[in-house]
Order: C-alpha cells, then structure tokens, then sequence
C-alpha cells in the first residue's frame, strides 16, 4: 500500500471515522438486551454454589407456588434436548481422539463448577423468578473438587466425569513424529534454556454481559434466537441441528449490536438452548439477562496454562530445537472451540519468527472443576509467544546476548518458509518490523531515560520481543483435517439497488471491529463511488448469507475477500450492461470513479444510469443477462495470514513497593495493506491494553474448593485508562498477503498477542538493573509479586 | 433486591424515630456500599431511611479550631470544602471515582467501617469526634473490629469533628481491582504529639501504630521509624498481598506520609 493513501479522505487507506460510534457514543445502539418481545417472561437460573456434588434432588414445590412463577425447569423437563456440542475433535499423539464429556443444559446427576445452572425459573418478571429461586430446595452431596492440573492426573484422583477414565482430555503431541529428534537435538545442544511459567486464566469481562431472548410463533412455528454472538450463523448450526432439532429454515438468530465479545461471545451456550427450547414450550418469548456476576461464573475463560519450555541453542547461538510441555485448563465441560485453542492454535505458532528446525509441542489438555475455558482475543497463540519470547528472553541473558541481536540472528528471512510445526508463512519482513520499533520506541534514549529514573529512585527495565501469529482462519480442507467439525469459509451477498446505493450482507459480525465503516471503504473503491452508498448488514440469519462469524482476526481477510469476489461479479455484470447502453463491446468497458466509459472515447454513463438499467430493464439485453444486480459470493482462503511485528515496553519500577509502572509502549506491526489506520489504530490499541492487563493485572483465582475468589470487579483488576501509557504504533512495514484479494492478515488480536512478554520482558530487566536475582515473574506482575521476588 | 419502603425524613429526630421504631429500617446514606448488598440480595431492610434530605446534616464549618463535617457530606463536598485541613480533603478526592465522590457520605463510609476504607484512617488519626443523633464518640472509642463500630442500632452519625493538625498527609497504595486502600498510613502531627492510623492492613480493622506515633513524636523525620516494623502476623492476607507485604507496606507509606507532611 502506498503510503500517501494514508492521507487519502475516502476509499481503501482513508481513516474514516467510524459511522458506527454515532449510535454506540449517544446511547441509540440496539443491543440484545433493549429488545422486548411482546409478552416476554423472564428465566432466572438457579446455579450450582458448590464447585462439585451429587445433584440428589431439587425440590421445587413451594418455589413453582410463589406469585409470578410460570414454570420451573429441571434436566428432567429438557426431554428431547441434546448437551451442548463441541466443535472440534483432537486426536491425540497415540492416535486416540479425546475424552469427550456430556454437557447438558441444565445439570443431571453432578454439579460441575460453581455456577453449573441447575434450574431454570420462568417467571412473569426477573424479580419473581428470583425469589422462586431462592425457595428451591437443593439437595447436594458435596465432593472434594478437582482445581489443580497436574494434582487432576494422579491416579485415583476424584473425576469431574464419572463416565470418562480419567480427567486427562487428551495427551496432544506435536509435531509426533519429531519428537525424538527434538530430545536427541536438545541433548547435543551446546546451551539449553529452560523456563517453566504459568499463562493466567483470565475472565474476558466484555461491556455487555451476555443476553438472550427465546421467541416461538405458533402459527409459523418458526423460533427466533436473539443473543449476544460474534456469530449467529455458528449457533444457529450448532443449537439447532445438535441441542434442539430445529432445521435452519425454522430457526433464525439475531445478534444486533453487540457489547464486545473477546472471544467469549462465540460459543454456543447453555442458556440460548434454554430461552428457545422454553419459548416453545410456553408458547412464549422468554428472556435472561447475565448480571455481572454471572458473566464470572458462566462465560467461558481464557487462557490457564501451566507450561515448562526448552530452548537449545548451538555454539553460533543458532536455535536448534523447542520442546514444550504444557498442562490447558478445559474447566469441568468442553467449550465449542475449546480443543481447538491449546492444541492448532498454539503448537502452530511455537516456531515464531525464528527458524528453529526442530520442535516438540506437548499439551495434556485437563478437566477441572472450573468454568470452561476456551479462546479469548489471541486464542493460543499469545500462549505460544508468551513462552517463545520469555525463554529466548531469559536465554540472552544466561548466555550474555543481546536479545535483540539473539533474535535478528534467527529471524526467519525467507519466504515462503515452513516451519517445522506445520504451516507455511507467505510473506514477512521481521527485520523492517524490528528497525521500525528500534525507531519509535527511541530505544537509543533508553539508556537516559534509566538515568533519570534511577535519580528519581526508581528501576527502569526495557523489554523487546517479537510476534507472529496465524489469522483469517482458514481453509476449510485443512482445519478439516485438523478436527473442525465446521468449515471456515466467510460470505457476502452485494446487493445494488435500482438508484445506485448498495447494501452488502455479510457472515462476519462487527462487535465493536468497525466493519461498517471499513467494508464500504473497499467497495467505495472499487466502484469509485462515495463510502455512504454502501451500508453493511450483518447479524441477522435471516438476510445474511450463511458465514462463520468473527473472531481469529478473520473478518476482512475473509469475509472481505468474499465481499471482493461478490463486487467484481457486480462489476463484470454491471459492465455488460454498461456495453449495451453504450453499444461497445463488454471488454471495453472502464469503470473509474463511478463512471463507465468506452476505452478511447469519451462516451460514459454513470454507475447510477447502469444499476437503474439493471431494474428498470426497458433498454436492457434480456437475452443474454437477467436483470437486477445482486450477486454472492463465498470465500475459502488458501492458507492463514502471519501479522507479525516487534513491540517494546518500557517499565519503572518503585524498589519499595514493587508496583510497576509502563512508562512506555510501541508497538510496530505488519497488518499487509491496511484498509483504515485509525480503525487498525484502535485495534492495537485496545490488544496492548487487555495484553497489559494480562501482564500486570488480571488474574482469574479458584480457591482449593473451588470457589471463585476474584468473583466481581472487587477483586479481578481490570486495566483503567489511567493504568495504560499513551502507545507509538506503527503498521508502515507492510508485507501484503499474497493469498487474498486484499492483501491484508488482520489486526484485532495483535496487541493482546505480542504485549504480555514485552512487559514481563522490561520487569525482569530492571530487577536485573538493580543486581537482583529475578529470572521470571509469572503474571499478573501485581505489586505484591514484585516485590516477593525481589526479597528472593 | 427485595421490597423496601423508602422514606425520606428532614429531620434528625423523625429519623430516629423511623429506625428505632422498626428494628429491620435501615439508614440511607450515598447508597454505594448498601445498594450493592441489596442488589445481591445480602439485605433485607422492611425500610430505607434517606439521610440526604437531612437539614444541618451536610456543610462543613469550622468550630474552634476544628473542622465539623456533616454526617450527610459527600465525599465530592469535603475533597472541594475541606479546604481547612488539606490532607482530609485530599483523602476524600481520592475515594472510588466521580460517581462514587458524588453519592458516598462520610456518615456512611464510617458507619459502614470497611477494614480498607479511607475515612477511619482520617478520624483516628486526627483523634477525631463521632457525632450522632445521641452522643459524641472519641475515635478511639468508635472503632471495633471488621465492619464494626460501637453505634447502637438507629443511631446516626450527624456529623464528624476533626481537629485540624499542623501537618498532615495519607498515603494510600491502591489494591488494583477495588482501589480501596491495599494499605493506607494516615499521620497527622499535632502540638502535643504524632498519631498514625493504618487502614487496609489490620486484621482488626484500622489501628493506631503506637511505635511509630512514640518516634515521631520524638523527631518528624522520615527515617526516625527505621528500625521499626510492624508484626505481620496481625495483618490481613488476601489475593492482593501477603501479610508480610502489607506489613512491609506500613512502614513504606507511614515514611512516605511524613516526608509529604514535611511538604
Ligand atoms: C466503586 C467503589 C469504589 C470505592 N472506593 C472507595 C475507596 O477508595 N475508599 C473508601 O474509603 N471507600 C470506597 N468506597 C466506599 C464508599 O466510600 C462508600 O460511599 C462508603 O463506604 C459508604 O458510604 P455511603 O454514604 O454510600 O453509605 P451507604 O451505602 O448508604 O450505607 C452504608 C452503611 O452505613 C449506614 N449509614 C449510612 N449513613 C449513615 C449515617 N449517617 N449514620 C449511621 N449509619 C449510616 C447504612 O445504614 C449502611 O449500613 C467505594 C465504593 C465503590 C462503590
């Protein structure tokens, strides 16, 4: 992309502001909970308080008496419902697939985390169905809890799962067959770095809690979802054809504007089944809203590994092998991509941006008496460049290295490059990316900016790491392969209107991404028309095409593509017509700016005299083309795409009271071409914000029994705007992605990514400063934990 | 929440009169701490009795020296009318954020007696008064324990009297979720002596640190507790912070507190 479109006002490159912050800053969005159907009762669910117990009974005879109370659900009225499925199988290194554990609505026999939803009280309004829920009686016999992993894999451990051989899911080992050479490679090493670290379960606390709405019309007999969702046509698969057995043409899901979703808004939950299953049966809109608190207890969690890795290096400090074996908290159910994050998500990307030729990922994937932990913004891979970026970190100082020089020397420099954990990055410069940060982040100043901290008693670190990690997921052959149950196309269905404006239906879902404003961007350009003629409908399975949603940073790499292949189908048609008008031969026919014209004359028409034609079909040529002007297109990518980048935080630390402070933080990037700096801007921005948080201060903590000790906003810290420093980004080096229309790769998990081992990175570095014997800190690096490790 | 009746009386008496009559009324102050507990359901007052409306129980005069604070002030009132005693209004600016400022009261954030509230450390250490509807409390008499205080049921707090120190400062290291007080050191230097109340870290509640009170007293000088420590044992362990932290913690903040008193 050339630069200067930086500073073009409309079109591809432009930073438009966002047409969608109108309705999100005054108030008038439209979100699933401002939705009132006509009639509407209220469920309240009645959750499990204990982390795990024998459901004995549940008596619900005076509570079904209490004023209000429409009905009272247990597992035993869900006749005909199915548990909630998962989307994706692994097969493990033996080449069994995993332990696959029931989950059902609400629960049977056992309660499985605190929070496990046991009864479902519908009631004329929330109030009501609240008190109901407080005069239920629960007969629970309590049995210890399983929390911690490796203590979850002894024999003769207590089962989350009566039914399963143990609480191991699976036992994944990649890449299997090098496994050997890894250990022997690791055994000639000339040094091995090794470091074992925890990435911290994290709760995704988007804005809005989830929500969701049951509608059922008797004379249709056609059920409505409203619900909280990146991506309704996902749910509408996955609830209707394996929970309800409602067929797709009877079923619609709606996800209007939607609060933020990092990830926990894609799943497939309990409580959507539920609201449209007791719609039916009451013949009545049913609705529940997720407070606060629930959201803790009952949206799936990220992160919550346990990891040990290995970095050989040889005499030259070339990196000779990885070896990694890591314990993924699943929680006590499998979450819809939940399989999928510890294993294809992160033992892909544990190559980074290095070429190390051998390496050996290991994950025991274990059952938990915890909430279900599945992908949050980065999904695996912030897990993999947690542990690759901290070991080479730590390896550079055993070893006396520069880190920046360690990790230029093993930069991979050709493209494209196979890693030894199968995939294939197309295209990436790491070297530009590390020039880049090296000049925003003024790291020749550091060393006066140690200076003056020291002076004012305080321990200045500087911490640089890389990232690279695989979005716009991803060709449906191979993820089929990998065990998806789903395939990872994305759509768009371009529909011209009689007078010229167009309205584009798509299968991604923006939740605060901007794609109503960034999609017209592309086909304003490629037609030469104004952005506000086109408007972007999406979350809706009624006038969508069927589309995978959005999350994996995927949307404009995919869904965008489809909307390119659907505009150029427009573009060839509506040049056909064009040809007519103008009695030229179609292969003629320009379109710049809005105009068709005939190449070396000056006859033209108008893109609006075309699209008219196209309904109002009087001077039309009926015998070659139908009328109208509407065209789908569906997009299945070739391969992933590989941001990459290098990013530099810069911390001081207070030696008294450990509490650390980023003084600064800069981040350069490769996105390939960017359509909307300010909107890639905004992304970034917010990444390093949930990555800083990560790093110093989230921490999602059970106690032994399984209680949820940082059950509210009381004691799970989320960063403030005044926690996080103003960010120098850059995306100038751009690579462009050799595989889709665009040239693009995403932008929306990059920041979470490539932020964490950046400040653990800089906090070690000013212990160290100080003459402190502090090779790692696990996260979140709270005060209280800094200064620990500074006692020794 | 359940059902209450609300009401909202304009004097100190019909108050009373509302509370001690129905043992299950409950006052009203800014709401933040008591909102919450209703709308988790740990509650359930038959009634609501406002405060807000209170004539004479918001204002801030200064009598004799002292500074008298209205029980029904908010904390947003004494960070902007405090004037007269800096370190207080500087304490009160620093409580929760605008919206929490703009409805929490001083009355309530002591009756409430949170162990990591900010206000018990301001009263004890400034050897403050509690006013109420019936009787003057000594602050060394009003604190008692977690959440306790020695108010018998009904009784409002109408006002707090604060004696105005030569110097003063409160030093509070937020815990990240809350930003209640991890740990917060409020020293406050009179003719006659230094006093130190420590909030956030007792598992006792907020305490005086007589140590450090004697040394200071002595010499005002940062350093002239070095030397002394605080044992962990008696202090509150929690995610955020081990005893041996937070009693690390004390002596950190208290020096802190009198270097920024010392301006
Ligand atoms: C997000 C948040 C952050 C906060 N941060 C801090 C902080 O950093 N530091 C800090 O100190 N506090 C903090 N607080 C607590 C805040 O200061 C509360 O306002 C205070 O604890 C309670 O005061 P209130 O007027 O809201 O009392 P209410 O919630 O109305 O009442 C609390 C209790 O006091 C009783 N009561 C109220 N007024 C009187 C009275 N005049 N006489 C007798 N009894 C009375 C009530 O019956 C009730 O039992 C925070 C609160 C929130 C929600």
């Amino acid at each position: 992309m050339p630069k200067d479109q930086d500073t073009k006002d409309s079109g591809i490159g432009a930073a438009s502001k966002r047409r969608e912050d109108i309705r999100f800053l005054t108030g008038t969005g439209n979100y699933t909970d401002d939705i009132n159907v006509n009639g509407q009762a209220y469920v309240h669910f009645l959750r499990s308080d204990v982390a795990h117990g024998r459901l004995k009974s549940v008596d619900t005879s005076v509570a079904k008496e209490m004023p209000g109370v429409v009905r009272i659900f247990t597992s035993a009225d869900l006749e005909g419902v199915g548990g909630i499925p998962t989307g994706w199988q692994i097969t493990d290194r033996f080449g069994e697939v995993m332990q696959e554990p029931a989950h059902p609505v609400l629960a049977t026999e056992k309660v499985r985390h605190v929070g496990d939803p046991i009864a479902a009280i519908v009631a004329e309004t929330p109030e009501q169905a609240r008190n109901a829920a407080e005069a239920i009686t629960l007969d629970i016999e309590e049995l210890p809890a399983v929390i911690d992993m490796k203590a979850a894999l002894n024999d003769g451990a207590t089962k989350v799962h009566d039914d399963l051989t143990s609480n191991l899911c699976f036992d994944w080992g990649f890449v299997e067959d090098n496994r050997e050479a890894v250990d022997q490679a690791i055994k000639d090493a000339a040094h091995v770095t090794t470091l074992e670290l925890v990435n911290n379960r994290l709760v995704a606390n988007p804005m809005e809690p989830r929500v969701a709405i049951g509608d059922f019309n008797r004379a249709t007999g056609d059920s409505t979802l409203y619900t909280t969702s990146q991506n309704p046509h996902v749910i509408r698969l996955l609830m209707g054809a394996f929970v309800l057995g409602i067929p797709e043409h009877k079923l619609r899901v709606v996800a209007p504007d939607v609060g933020g979703g990092f990830g926990s808004k894609i799943y497939h939950y309990a409580e959507e089944a539920f609201c449209t299953f007791a719609a039916k049966a009451l013949n009545r809109a049913v609705k529940w809203t997720s407070s606060r608190s629930e959201a803790f207890m009952s949206d799936a969690q990220g992160r919550d590994h346990v990891t040990k890795i290995e970095l050989a290096l040889d005499g030259d400090n070339n990196f000779t092998a990885i070896r990694t074996e890591t314990y993924s908290n699943m929680g006590a159910y499998l979450s819809t991509f939940a399989p999928a994050i510890p294993t294809w998500l992160h033992g892909t990307l544990m190559a980074g941006n290095y070429k190390t030729p051998l390496i050996y990922v290991n994950v025991k994937a274990v059952f938990t008496n915890t909430v279900a932990v599945d992908a949050y913004r980065g999904a695996g891979r912030p897990e993999a460049t947690y542990q690759l970026e901290r070991v080479i970190d730590k390896a550079a100082r055993e070893l006396g290295l520069d880190p920046i020089a360690l990790r230029r020397q093993n930069f991979v420099t050709e493209f494209p490059y196979a890693t030894p954990v199968a995939v294939e990055y197309d295209t990436g410069d790491y070297g530009a990316t590390m020039d880049k940060l090296i000049e925003i982040a003024d790291l020749a100043g550091f060393d006066a900016r140690r200076a003056a901290s020291a002076e004012a008693g305080k321990l200045r670190g500087l911490g640089v790491n890389c990232y690279i990690e695989a979005c716009g997921i991803a060709p449906s052959n191979l993820v089929g392969q990998l065990g998806a149950r789903a395939g990872l196309y994305d759509s768009a269905t371009v529909r011209v209107n009689a007078t010229g404006g167009l309205t584009v239906m798509t299968g991604a879902h923006s939740h605060g991404q901007g794609h109503e404003t960034s999609f017209p961007q592309v086909i304003a350009e490629m037609i030469g028309i104004p952005e506000d003629m086109v408007e972007i409908v999406h979350g809706d399975t009624a006038n969508t095409p069927m589309g995978m949603g959005t999350y994996g940073s995927r949307s404009l790499a995919v869904a965008g593509s489809a909307m390119v292949r659907a505009t150029e189908k427009i573009i060839s048609k509506a040049k056909k017509i064009a040809a007519h008008l103008m009695e030229a031969a179609d292969a003629d026919i320009e379109l710049k700016d809005g105009q068709f014209s005939v190449a070396g004359t000056d006859t033209s028409v108008a893109w609006g005299d075309v699209t008219l034609a196209a309904y109002v079909p009087h001077n039309y040529p009926l015998e070659e083309i139908e009328p109208g002007l509407e065209e789908t297109a569906f997009y299945d990518p070739a391969n992933f795409t590989y941001p990459a980048g290098a990013y530099a935080c810069e911390v001081e630390v207070d030696p008294e009271t450990g509490k650390v402070t980023i003084e600064r933080f800069s981040a350069a990037d490769d996105f390939g071409n960017v359509i909307n700096p300010m909107i890639v801007d905004g992304q970034v921005h917010g990444g390093i914000g949930q990555g800083i948080g990560q790093a110093l201060m989230e921490n999602c903590v059970y106690d032994d029994t399984g209680q949820l000790l940082s059950a509210s906003f009381m004691d799970y810290a989320m960063p403030r705007a005044d926690d996080l420093p103003f960010y120098a980004v850059d995306h100038s080096c751009q690579t462009p992605c050799t595989h889709n229309p665009l040239g693009v790769k995403g932008c929306g998990e990059a920041g979470a990514i490539g932020s964490p081992p950046a400040v653990v990175n800089a906090v070690v570095d000013a212990l160290q400063s100080a003459g402190k014997d502090v090779t790692h800190i696990d996260m979140p690096l709270s005060p209280a934990r800094v200064w620990a490790a500074m006692q020794g | 929440m359940y059902e209450f009746d609300f009401i909202r009386p304009e004097t100190i008496s019909d108050a009373v009169t509302v509370l001690q009559d129905d043992e299950d009324a409950q006052a009203l102050g800014g709401g933040q701490t008591l909102i919450p507990v209703l709308k988790q359901r740990l509650a359930q007052p038959s009634k609501l009795v406002s405060l807000a409306q209170i004539n004479g129980m918001t204002g801030i005069k200064s009598v004799d020296g002292a500074l008298v604070i209205g029980g029904a002030s908010t904390h947003a009132a004494v960070a902007m009318g405090a004037g007269g005693y800096p370190a207080l209004a500087a304490l009160a600016g620093h409580i929760g954020d605008p919206a929490v400022r703009n409805r929490g009261t001083l009355g309530g954030s002591l009756a409430n007696n949170d162990p990591a509230a900010c206000y018990p450390a301001a009263v004890l250490a400034s050897g403050a008064t509690v006013v109420t509807n019936a009787r003057e409390i000594a602050a060394d008499a009003y604190f008692d324990g977690l959440f306790g205080t020695t108010l018998e049921d009904g009784e409002i707090i109408t006002a707090v009297r604060f004696p105005v120190p030569e110097a003063a400062n409160y030093q509070k290291f937020v815990q990240p979720a809350s930003r209640f007080a991890l740990v917060g050191v409020y020293v406050a230097k009179f003719a006659d002596g230094v006093r130190v109340a420590v909030t956030g870290a007792g598992d006792d509640g907020v305490f005086r640190w007589s140590e450090a009170e004697e040394a200071l007293t002595k010499e005002f000088r940062p350093d002239a507790i070095m030397g002394l420590s605080i044992n962990p044992m008696n202090m509150i362990e929690d995610l955020h912070g081990t005893r041996a932290y937070r009693a690390h913690l004390v002596g950190v903040l208290t020096k802190r507190a009198v270097a920024a008193a010392l301006g």
